[in-house]
């Protein structure tokens, strides 16, 4: 086998694997160069909460995606989520009785949208999840009437608005939601497991696995990051609002994209999507920063995602000239 | 019934170890497999011949609990058996390696191996136990090592390696579970000489280790090499059998493509 092309083969691999951290460093040093305040403790705060709940939604959508699926109900669990939660809060119902509203809720969706992939012939979850993000959208308008709810408790406010050792306290349930996400995929069998479905579902069955519930299960995790997206969200305008989610599944696929996860399935870390979400935070606060109009951000984000999809489709490419290689070498 | 236009099976008597009797499956208006028999002796290696569409595949998929017989009967020492999935004929003893493989590209040569069993603690947390990586490593290469696949590092993922390392660690992955039957579909189709060879070997090493073997292979070379018995198929029906020996190549050759004499045939009915 030629080993020189076989070791710059494997550098580019590394490049790639590393690449959503990397894209993010780059990126924070360019960002320090552009701006002066960037760097500035108040700055990277405000970053940290606003890309904590892209993060958290990010880091659901992953497990998704790695099992060749998409969820794009889950800003509108966000939305219905912040509602049950205010209403509750607003009947007079204890912070724990809110908060497990709000995550059942998120749990719930989820659940639905698994079983009804997973039990009818919907060709794709892009279909149900489209609808259920219309249906939950609605339901939260009605239980709403359409106006946003003033108030929630004082947990969860803190949870948006708090900062312990300087740290805000969306970016700590952030990391402590991608820690758990990051053992559950990397370290336990169920991770193993969903890796599998997403590169092969057939063998994934032949093999014993129980794939209908593996499915189920990432839609369930997915819908709950969506309402810890939500607790982080409304602490921190400390109301339930009915479009309190909206467009925020579209952030959500982009990070995970940008992370570095393939729509083929199979691919895709905590890490990268963790990173994906903070590159799309950090895009729009330096463009923020240098007073770039708002509507130029979609511009960037949208050609962002692209060349992301662009690097994957680059890497399948690699791989199978990888593969030719070394089957040359061992015949 | 079988028909009578070859010698008795090479096999020495007693009751067989698998026996399918009166095998039917029927796809909508297409009737894939015609009331078919087939017996295999413990430690026989059996080849199922035919052109495409002659049965072979959907026979075989209905032993390893893809498709479900709509008439007939699967009997295990004796005892009938119905595997309505894949896992549940392996748990019966029968593992199959389909043309495809059914690898996972994206992960590793031991996650391969162990897919579906991996090994975790504590027990109890069922899917939620945590994976025991190392000693899955340290297996996966043993298993591969006595198979004489090389691979230079278990970890990597199979998606870059070479049809043979492929083909090595899925046939290593069915050899560790298999207690009773391995059904090898073309297994050598995609191969090279030399890792053909390798699975010749591993062939003889399973069945001298007390498995019988199903195969499908259109290469008569390679089916005298291995096998001991050629079952004939053609359009869903047995049309005979013959010693895999090179003496027979003849008869073989004109049971697939259906120039023996009619006798043969029409008694399939």
């Amino acid at each position: 086998m030629p080993s020189g092309v076989a070791r710059v083969l494997g550098a580019g691999f590394l490049l790639l694997r590393l690449g959503p951290s990397l894209v993010l460093l780059i990126l924070i040093i360019l960002s320090s160069i552009l701006s002066p305040y960037f760097l500035t403790t108040r700055n990277l705060q405000n970053l940290g909460v606003q890309s904590a709940s892209t993060a958290v939604l990010a880091i659901g959508q992953l497990l998704v995606v790695v099992t060749r699926g998409i969820d794009l109900s889950v800003g509108s669990v966000v939305s219905l989520s912040t509602v049950v939660g205010a209403l509750a809060f607003v009947h007079g119902y204890s912070a724990a009785v809110v908060i497990a509203a709000m995550l059942i809720t998120g749990a719930a969706v989820g659940f639905l949208n698994g079983i009804i992939l997973t039990t009818t012939r919907i060709p794709h979850p892009f279909i149900v999840t489209l609808g259920s993000m219309n249906v939950v959208l609605g339901i939260a308008l009605v239980l709403s009437g359409g106006v946003a709810i003033v108030g929630m408790p004082s947990v969860i406010s803190a949870i948006g608005t708090q900062y312990l050792v300087g740290i805000p306290a969306a970016v700590l349930v952030t990391l402590g939601w991608g820690a758990i996400a990051a053992v559950l995929t990397n370290l336990v069998k169920w991770g193993r497991w969903i890796y599998a479905v997403g590169g092969n579902p057939e063998a994934a069955r032949r093999a014993g696995m129980p794939v209908n519930r593996i499915l189920v299960s990432t839609y369930v995790l997915c819908g709950l990051s969506a309402s810890v997206a939500a607790v982080i969200i409304s602490g921190r305008t400390n109301t339930g609002d009915p479009v309190a989610g909206s467009l925020l599944e579209l952030d959500a696929i982009a990070a995970v994209i940008i992370g570095g996860a393939s729509f083929f399935g199979g691919r895709g870390t905590v890490l990268g999507a963790i990173s994906g979400a903070f590159v799309i935070g950090v895009i729009r606060n330096t463009l923020d920063l240098m007073n770039v109009s708002p509507y130029m951000h979609l511009i960037a984000i949208g050609i962002v995602v692209v060349a992301a999809v662009l690097l994957d489709v680059f890497r399948v490419r690699l791989e199978s000239k990888v593969r030719s290689l070394q089957a040359e070498g061992s015949s | 019934m079988n028909t009578a236009s070859t010698r008795a099976p090479a096999t020495s008597a007693g009751s067989p170890l698998l026996e399918v009797k009166g095998a039917t499956k029927r796809f909508g208006a297409v009737t894939a497999l015609r009331a078919v028999n087939l017996s295999l002796q413990k430690h026989e290696v059996v080849a199922l011949l035919g052109d495409n569409g002659a049965g072979k595949s959907t026979l075989i998929r209905c032993l390893s609990g893809v498709h479900q017989l709509d008439q007939g009967q699967i009997l295990i020492n004796g005892l009938p058996i119905s595997p309505r999935t894949p896992a549940e004929a392996q748990q019966l003893g029968i593992v199959t390696v389909h043309q495809d493989l059914a690898l996972f590209d994206n992960l590793s040569a031991a996650g391969n191996f162990f897919a579906g069993r991996e090994l975790s603690w504590p027990r109890w947390a069922g899917p939620f136990g945590f994976l025991n990586s190392r000693a899955m490593n340290v297996e996966a290469e043993a298993a591969l090592r006595k198979l004489q696949v090389i691979i230079h590092d278990v970890r990597h993922e199979v998606g870059l390696m070479s049809g043979g390392q492929r083909q090595g660690i899925a046939v290593a992955r069915a050899e560790s579970t298999c207690r009773l039957i391995m059904i090898l579909d073309e297994p050598t189709a995609a191969l090279g000489l030399r890792e053909r060879r390798n699975v010749w070997t591993s062939v003889e090493r399973l069945r001298s280790g007390g498995a019988s073997i199903i195969l499908i292979c259109h290469n008569l070379d390679e089916v005298f090499a291995i096998a001991d018995r050629a079952v004939v198929f053609r359009q869903g029906r047995n049309v005979g059998e013959a010693p895999a020996n090179p003496q027979y190549r003849e008869q073989i050759v004109s049971m697939i493509i259906g120039a023996e004499e009619p006798a043969a045939t029409a008694r399939g009915e």
